[in-house]
């Protein structure tokens, strides 16, 4: 199964080279928000930035839990926790996806002899609130980013709508190195991604759906919706500590349900309570300076 | 006489949306210049990944000049009326001429309103048709001046020519030009174009096919050829066919092959896995049919390589696919089909309507009380009930749902189940479209418990389907039970089954008409029959509408049809008039003229016909029965007078029309007959 990368771009060569793309765009170079989360759309750069007039253009790394995705470091392309690379642009720049395609570009994929389609795909995060239209973008066939418009965030209308698009960086650079088994990948040219991550995937799979302790999750999730609420209610403001604990929230709503406790009919319920949060926060951050809002939509 | 060209240049449109999308616009713009008198001699459109174009050809360079005439008040009108309308029609007194009606005369203006330049007309009502542009979903993005147009995806150019010239508008912020760009990565730079002959032109020299119809005769025919010289033949996928040639310009067939060890796979996983994930085609062994182990995909590139990276990247998708596929394969038959009933006790069904498991449970029940009923098996329908849902919970059909029933057949073959089991594990969800029923008795108790329990149930929590939603597809279950019973004439008593209800029956009775309608049987017919017989038994109730369809098509039923219409509306008239009912019996000894009397008695021995005729299900001899009151009915009507003075003998006679009413309607109530 195992093939050596014949490629000398590496895993971190990856990053770099779409980092320094989008910041030579100029996209701030963020790093990675230091909670939990399912998607990079979660960071605040994303989710709350992309809400009110105000421009933005960020870029940066995001480790993506899904505890429902853990396969105990068997499966060739499943992980419990890997990289998106994301980049928000608002307003969406009208050249973005000429800008994309010069990134595929950057990273060693001449569309000259790929097969490159924008196919539809029209995201939606229930937990989120959010919608927007866009598309899969397939090179060969594979799915190498996602690429959306967003129209909501938190059910409140975006103005100016914004561009996001995610790479998988795990899948891309499999592509990129020509390698079947993601564990190995070529972290840099000493160190095998399985060096780094197979330890970490067996332990966070076993964590995940048998170890887990269901009470302090459901304990954890009342708290921190407690928390959330409370930091939104009345005159307070505090937009960015409360989206923390919807973040939380979320993350440990997405541990429950890997252990399987929560049954169908009580998914969407929770789902709906995220979002719920969620909202409130988007909406408190709109009173904020940075999210200063003056609505053009009905 | 010139033409116009407009096309839509926009960044990718879901391939779903665009032959709507062509037609839409066609419609659009044809129905606005028609409503500004603008006809032309021909219209045409295209549609693709990215853009939407419309040609019309043999436009008059000018709106046609009208001269309106409007009629004012009589030339006697006061000042203030006449300089009203003078006002009003835009007109001085010299422009009017003075008409007489033969009342005396008035005052008409002739308004003269001279044609505008069609460009003009063109430029004030196409950014309106663009707008209007009925999209499955729309969306904002930034737009110049910040125009809050809503549209599929981002539009970034406009061409529009009349007769050769720009015809200047803005839409969504973009103003209209003659510049166009060709494939994403196959052409550089913009194209210029002026008319519909250079425009296709030049786009096929920028590697854009135009035409939808003609990329998937590229497709199919590429396809066809790659495949023959190997000995294969395409199978056939006219949905994939639309969908990959909506999302090329310039469509390149290749082909890639499946890896040897996911041959054992079942095709149908094969085939859903390509489909669903991958967009690619299935091919077959020409001579065995065997399904094949090389695919077709549709690029849309040219490459320096002749595509050998874009086969190598598509064939290592697919084995990542495939190997996912394998392992749920193979992880599912570790565990007996059986043994994952339990499971379904996890999976909610409705939350009003309990799990899976406990639709399982009524349906194993009541299978095999529909298997005695029609014969099959009993306890292989009660197996293969308890066994039907068992997939849901196994990978594949996580992974694929539309093989649900398919992978259950698979998995209960492999488990050793009674062949007739995994067939109807299979077969249970059908027959879907066209398909015919199947011939397999505890296939169809299944089915039928399967689509009762689907229906009886969702009636009964008040989940009826509406006008403008089915959500639980309850009109397709129904469906389902009417072909069933009627294909393979099931002597079903409905009323006999659970939760049974007369709403139920007046629902299947109203989707038995949409069945029936392609085979010609009349929806009045059916009304007729069921409106008095209530019939619980699909099979009687249908050989019932037949047997009538046919008598009526004779000319005995059509007599006998008319003289039932009048001797209704008599009696309907009088009993309004006289505040009273004419039910009741006919006095024999108030009965005075020769043509009553053998009517009274023709009905009398008809009656008792009809009725043995129907007791034994004889349709056509019931019929036949009725029709020899044909005679009598049209000889009472020549020569007996039915309003006549003497209030005893005009009552009996009433009474008599009363009857033959009643007679009639022990066939069907011919008041709902049309015609």
């Amino acid at each position: 199964m195992a093939r050596t990368a014949e490629k000398k771009s590496t895993f971190q060569d990856l990053i770099l080279t779409l980092q320094n793309f989008w910041a030579a765009k100029g996209c701030l170079i963020l790093q990675p928000y230091d909670d939990q989360m399912g998607a990079g759309t979660f960071h605040p750069a994303t989710t709350l930035r992309a809400l009110g007039p105000r421009p933005w253009r960020a870029a940066y790394v995001q480790p993506s839990r899904r505890p429902k995705d853990g396969r105990y470091g068997e499966n060739p392309n499943r992980l419990q926790h890997y990289y998106q690379f994301q980049v928000i642009m608002k307003p969406a720049p009208a050249d973005i996806q000429d800008l994309y395609l010069e990134s595929v570009r950057a990273i060693g994929l001449d569309p000259a002899l790929h097969d490159i389609r924008f196919v539809e795909d029209d995201w939606e995060s229930p937990t989120l609130g959010a919608w927007g239209l866009g598309w899969e973008v397939w090179c060969d066939g594979m799915e190498i980013s996602q690429f959306t418009y967003f129209q909501q965030v938190g059910g409140i209308d975006c103005d100016p709508v914004s561009a996001e698009i995610t790479y998988g960086l795990e899948r891309l650079a499999m592509y990129v190195q020509n390698v079947e088994f993601v564990y190995d990948l070529a972290f840099n040219e000493d160190f095998r991604y399985g060096e780094v991550f197979h330890q970490a995937e067996q332990e966070f799979s076993a964590y995940n759906f048998e170890m887990a302790d269901t009470e302090i999750l459901f304990q954890h999730f009342k708290d921190a919706e407690k928390q959330c609420r409370d930091l939104v209610s009345g005159n307070k403001k505090l937009a960015l500590p409360a989206y923390d604990q919807c973040i939380k929230a979320s993350h440990a709503f997405n541990l429950l349900d890997a252990r399987g406790v929560i049954s169908v009919t009580e998914r969407a319920a929770y789902i709906a309570r995220v979002r719920a949060l969620a909202k409130a926060c988007c909406e408190a951050w709109l009173a904020t300076p940075m999210g200063d809002y003056k609505p053009r939509y009905g | 006489m010139a033409d116009l060209l407009v096309e839509l240049f926009s960044e990718e449109i879901p391939a779903r949306m665009q032959e709507q999308a062509a037609r839409d616009l066609e419609r659009l713009v044809v129905g606005a210049l028609s409503d500004r008198g603008l006809l032309f001699e021909g219209a045409t459109t295209f549609a693709g990944p990215r853009r939407l174009t419309l040609a019309l050809i043999g436009l008059p360079m000018r709106q046609p000049d009208v001269s309106e005439e409007k009629k004012g008040p009589r030339v006697t009108a006061s000042a203030k009326a006449i300089d009203g309308f003078l006002r009003s029609a835009g007109v001085s007194l010299a422009q009017c001429e003075k008409r007489d009606d033969g009342k005396g005369e008035f005052y008409v203006a002739i308004v003269e309103r001279k044609g505008r330049a069609t460009a003009d007309v063109l430029a004030e009502v196409l950014p309106d048709c663009f707008a209007k542009l009925p999209w499955p979903k729309s969306m904002r993005w930034p737009q110049a001046g910040n125009a809050p147009v809503r549209w599929v995806r981002p539009l970034h150019a406009i061409v529009c020519t009349f007769d050769g010239e720009v015809v200047p508008l803005t839409f969504a912020g973009i103003a209209s030009g003659k510049r166009t760009r060709g494939h994403r990565f196959l052409a550089k730079g913009e194209i210029e174009v002026r008319r519909f002959a250079d425009y296709v032109k030049k786009l096929r020299d920028a590697h854009v096919v135009l035409d939808g119809a003609e990329r998937k005769e590229i497709i199919l025919h590429d396809v066809k050829n790659k495949a023959f010289a190997l000995g294969l033949e395409l199978i056939e996928d006219q949905g994939l066919l639309e969908e990959v040639a909506g999302l090329a310009e310039w469509p390149v067939a290749l082909l890639g092959t499946i890896e040897p060890q996911f041959m054992d796979l079942p095709s149908e996983i094969l085939q859903t896995a390509m489909r669903r994930h991958q967009k690619y085609f299935s091919l077959r062994d020409t001579k065995t049919g065997k399904f094949a182990n090389r695919f077709a995909l549709v690029a849309n590139m040219v490459t320096a390589d002749g595509g050998a990276q874009i086969v190598s990247g598509n064939e290592r998708v697919l084995r990542a696919r495939l190997a996912d596929a394998k392992f749920f394969w193979d992880q599912d038959r570790k565990r007996s089909l059986a043994s994952r009933v339990d499971d379904l006790k996890n999976v909610v069904f409705h939350a009003k309507l309990g799990t899976q498991y406990e639709r399982v449970l009524r349906i194993e029940q009541l299978a095999g009380e529909i298997a005695e009923k029609i014969g099959a098996d009993v306890e292989r329908a009660r197996r293969a009930a308890r066994l039907c849902k068992a997939d849901l919970t196994t990978g594949i059909v996580g992974e694929f749902p539309e093989l649900q029933g398919v992978m259950g057949g698979y998995y209960a073959e492999h488990d050793g189940e009674d062949d007739d089991v995994a067939i109807a594990v299979v077969e249970h969800y059908g027959p879907l479209g066209r398909d015919l029923t199947s011939e397999n008795s505890v296939t169809n108790a299944v089915a039928l418990a399967d689509k009762w329990d689907l229906i009886s149930k969702f009636f009964k929590i008040g989940e009826k389907p509406t006008g403008s939603g089915d959500p639980f597809a309850i009109r397709r279950a129904a469906l389902g039970v009417i072909k069933i019973v009627l294909d393979r004439k099931y002597r079903l008593r409905l009323s006999q089954l659970p939760d049974y209800s007369d709403e139920i029956l007046s629902f299947l009775a109203d989707r038995l008409k949409v069945a029936l309608r392609e085979g010609g049987v009349r929806h009045d017919l059916i009304d007729a029959v069921f409106a008095l017989s209530h019939d619980d038994d699909l099979v009687r109730l249908v050989a019932r509408v037949e047997a009538l369809q046919a008598f009526l098509k004779s000319e005995d039923g059509a007599n006998l049809l008319a003289g039932y219409k009048r001797a209704a509306n008599i009696v309907r008239i009088e009993e309004k008039k006289d505040g009273r009912s004419y039910d009741g019996e006919p006095d024999p000894e108030l009965l005075s003229a020769a043509e009553e009397k053998a009517l009274f008695m023709d009905l009398a021995v008809g009656r008792g016909l009809i009725a043995a005729e129907l007791e034994r299900e004889r349709f056509a001899e019931a019929m036949r029965a009725m029709a020899r009151l044909r005679g009598p009915v049209d000889t009472f009507f020549d020569k007996v007078t039915v309003n006549i003075t003497d209030t005893a003998l005009r009552a009996n006679r009433l009474r008599l029309l009363s009857h033959l009413r009643q007679t009639l309607h022990t066939v069907a109530d011919f008041s709902k007959v049309e015609g």
